[in-house]
């Protein structure tokens, strides 16, 4: 059997990879896929802690039940920030979330 | 380690071979023979397609090799490997290279929950109708990406086109899918198809079927949405830069899904294996569902053969303004109905195995509903087609004064 | 940690998600970063297999691969001419670090047992299958509340991505 330690490790290395993705990227699109690997570095952790815990005799599902929600939660933030991106792009001719400033003081 | 040690694991185990490696050579000897059945069939699948199109278009059809042109595939087959292998310079070599297999892996993969007997399937999923709907995004996915990796512009506006037809009509497949879903209380899909000893679910949901037969008729690009390969008013859409034998995975991807879809809707719809005798022997079993799938199959040759293509926005229309709408209200209904018809007792709690007297009433009543759907629908079709009509006429009695007026 | 089918495939979903994971940050072409995303999330889906979980494996392939997979790829060719969806870096050296400190600070947390040893090697056996689920998504003492909210949630996000991506001319 694998141990739950190995899945929380996979989990936190996902994790980091989508950390750098954020902070060394300049294209929106490219932070938002880095952001989606974050979620699913979450999305492993909330499984696995899930199958290992002892359940005893109840069934226990906050775990499962958590992770569709947060499937949901990224399926309505994929839709939106895409158009907000898409919406971006066409007035400002940029993708680059620095240069979208308007609203700046 | 014992409950997945059978048949002939257990024969090799038994014989003094090794667990492990009995489990393995017979987990392997079941991928082969499941996957091995989808390889064979398209290959006839081929001929039948082309022989079928030429009966109805008044002509005759491969004929010169072998009996009846049935190895006419083979022959083409030959020439699309003889051809030479080329990938354009400036293409996305990985990707370009990989987007038919995993074309062609995303229909066969569909055959692993497909089961042929009440025994003999690759695995009994316990989420099997959402696994297949699951595995289609992949052929979604190999189309933009041989959309994009051909680097042509052609290409990939076609690929664009293709994808938003297939997201599109993923919607009202996935709501329609549900009906049977819910009848059975079960994603299962032998339980799905134990659920229909009463009565078949084609009957309890017309409506659900009828949605599911247009959206997978669109998921597979035939005809009246063959947007896919309009070979006449794009070059020739996303696979425009394809040659040979990764062309030919393509074609026979689609040709195998449309095949792949028909025995689907036999299971989903029309009972899979059930038919007189069916329990006499799994042969007879198999034979019920390969009947069904085929006349399933044949009539969308048909109407392949028969229907001229639409627009890009009429497609679109018809997805986003009546078929999902009209897929959300099914659901609806289907599942009120249900509901009180099991709390009044008309209905039993659990279709699996129930007998056609216990479903009986439940079956008038929800027929019934679908009729009264139907006509409502018609209604509606009807007033705006007037509507349509008038206007055009508007329109063109306007251009006649327009054109008097100069 | 003896050599079986759940190891070995643990070990091979784990290149697809970390080598998936690593591709989305390193390719400079973007569509290419989409193609590898996917790559990491069918990982991500195989360790639901693994954790007995086949429903949310299946909805992460459909949403993911079917859904944000196309999304992504149309946002990207909206705002890129095709032909140049190269992408540059900025503060590459600190980002690593940072990460690579966040990576070692959470490897220390899951590997050494500070509170105790929390660290369960077996899987407890229990028989949980998708209908539990779907009872308890819409039972009232389960999750009814945040199903309900979740729809709500979509709905809104559905209206919204519709009218702040329209375009106003037409």
């Amino acid at each position: 059997m694998v141990p739950l330690w190995m899945y929380l490790a996979v989990a936190a290395a996902l994790f980091c990879i989508g950390v750098f993705g954020v902070l060394s990227r300049r294209n929106a699109v490219a932070i938002l896929m880095s952001v989606e690997l974050m979620l699913n570095a979450v999305n492993i952790n909330l499984v696995a802690f899930w199958r290992y815990s002892e359940t005893g005799t109840d069934l226990l599902l906050n775990g499962y039940a958590f992770t569709a929600f947060v499937l949901i939660v990224a399926a309505a933030e994929a839709a939106v920030g895409l158009a907000i991106i898409i919406t971006v792009y066409r007035n400002r001719r940029s993708v680059i979330p620095e240069e979208a400033v308007t609203l700046k003081g | 380690m014992d409950e997945l040690c059978t048949g002939l694991c257990k024969l090799m185990a038994e014989a003094g071979a090794d667990v492990g490696l009995a489990q393995f050579v017979s987990l392997l000897v079941g991928v082969l023979l499941v996957s091995g059945v989808p390889l064979v069939t398209v290959i006839l699948l081929i001929w039948v397609e082309r022989k079928v199109a030429a009966r109805i278009q008044d002509r005759i059809g491969p004929n010169r090799v072998g009996p009846l042109g049935l190895l006419q595939t083979f022959a083409d087959m030959l020439k699309l490997l003889s051809k030479e292998d080329i990938t354009p310079t400036a293409a996305d070599r990985i990707l370009y290279n990989i987007a038919p297999l995993v074309s062609f892996a995303s229909v066969v993969l569909i055959w692993a929950v497909i089961p042929f007997t009440p025994f003999h399937y690759g695995v009994d999923l316990e989420i099997g109708a959402l696994y297949f709907v699951a595995i289609a995004s992949f052929g979604t996915l190999s189309i933009m990406a041989a959309g994009w990796a051909s680097n042509n512009k052609y290409a990939l506006l076609g690929a664009f086109r293709v994808v938003a037809l297939l997201v599109s009509y993923e919607v009202p497949l996935v709501f329609a899918l549900l009906a049977p879903v819910m009848l059975a209380g079960s994603m299962s899909l032998v339980d799905i198809v134990n659920a229909q000893t009463g009565m078949w679910f084609v009957v309890l949901s017309p409506l659900a079927f009828v949605i599911f037969y247009i959206s997978s008729q669109a998921e597979t690009g035939r005809a009246p949405f063959d947007l896919i390969e309009a070979e006449s008013e794009l070059v020739a859409g996303f696979n425009i830069e394809y040659s040979g034998m990764k062309f030919g995975m393509f074609f026979a991807a689609e040709f195998l899904h449309v095949f792949t879809n028909g025995i689907l809707m036999a299971l989903l719809f029309f009972g899979g294996w059930m038919g007189p005798l069916f329990y006499e022997s799994p042969l007879i079993a198999f034979a019920w569902l390969g009947v069904k799938g085929t006349i399933i199959y044949l009539t969308t040759l048909w109407l392949r053969n028969t229907v001229p293509r639409l627009r890009i926005d009429q497609i679109m229309a018809f997805n986003w303004k009546f078929l999902v709408p009209l897929s959300i209200a099914n659901l609806i209904f289907l599942s009120l109905a249900l509901k009180i018809l099991q709390e009044l007792g008309m209905a039993p709690r659990d279709l699996i195995g129930a007998s056609f007297a216990e479903v009986l009433p439940a079956t008038i009543v929800m027929l019934l509903i679908n009729l009264a759907m139907t006509v409502y629908l018609l209604g509606i079709m009807r007033k705006r087609g007037r509507e349509a009509r008038r206007e055009s006429q508007a329109g063109a009695a306007l251009a006649r004064a327009g054109a008097a007026g100069d | 940690m003896e050599l079986n089918a759940v190891t070995i495939g643990f070990f091979i979903f784990s290149v697809f998600t970390l080598g998936g994971g690593i591709g989305v940050v390193t390719t400079r072409n973007l569509f290419q970063g989409t193609i590898w995303l996917m790559v990491s999330l069918f990982g991500v889906a195989g360790y639901f297999v693994l954790l007995s979980a086949p429903f949310l494996a299946a909805v992460q392939i459909l949403v993911y691969i079917g859904a944000i997979a196309i999304l992504i790829t149309f946002a990207v060719m909206l705002t890129r001419s095709v032909t140049r969806i190269r992408e540059r870096y900025i503060r590459t050296v600190p980002s690593f670090v940072a990460s690579l400190a966040l990576f070692l600070v959470l490897l220390f947390g899951v590997t050494v047992p500070i509170f105790g040893e929390q660290n369960p090697e077996a899987i407890p056996a229990f028989v949980m299958t998708t209908r539990d689920l779907g009872v308890a998504l819409v039972d009232a003492d389960g999750y009814v509340a945040p199903f309900l909210l979740a729809s709500i949630l979509l709905t809104a996000a559905m209206i919204g991505a519709i009218f702040i991506a329209r375009d106003e001319e037409s």
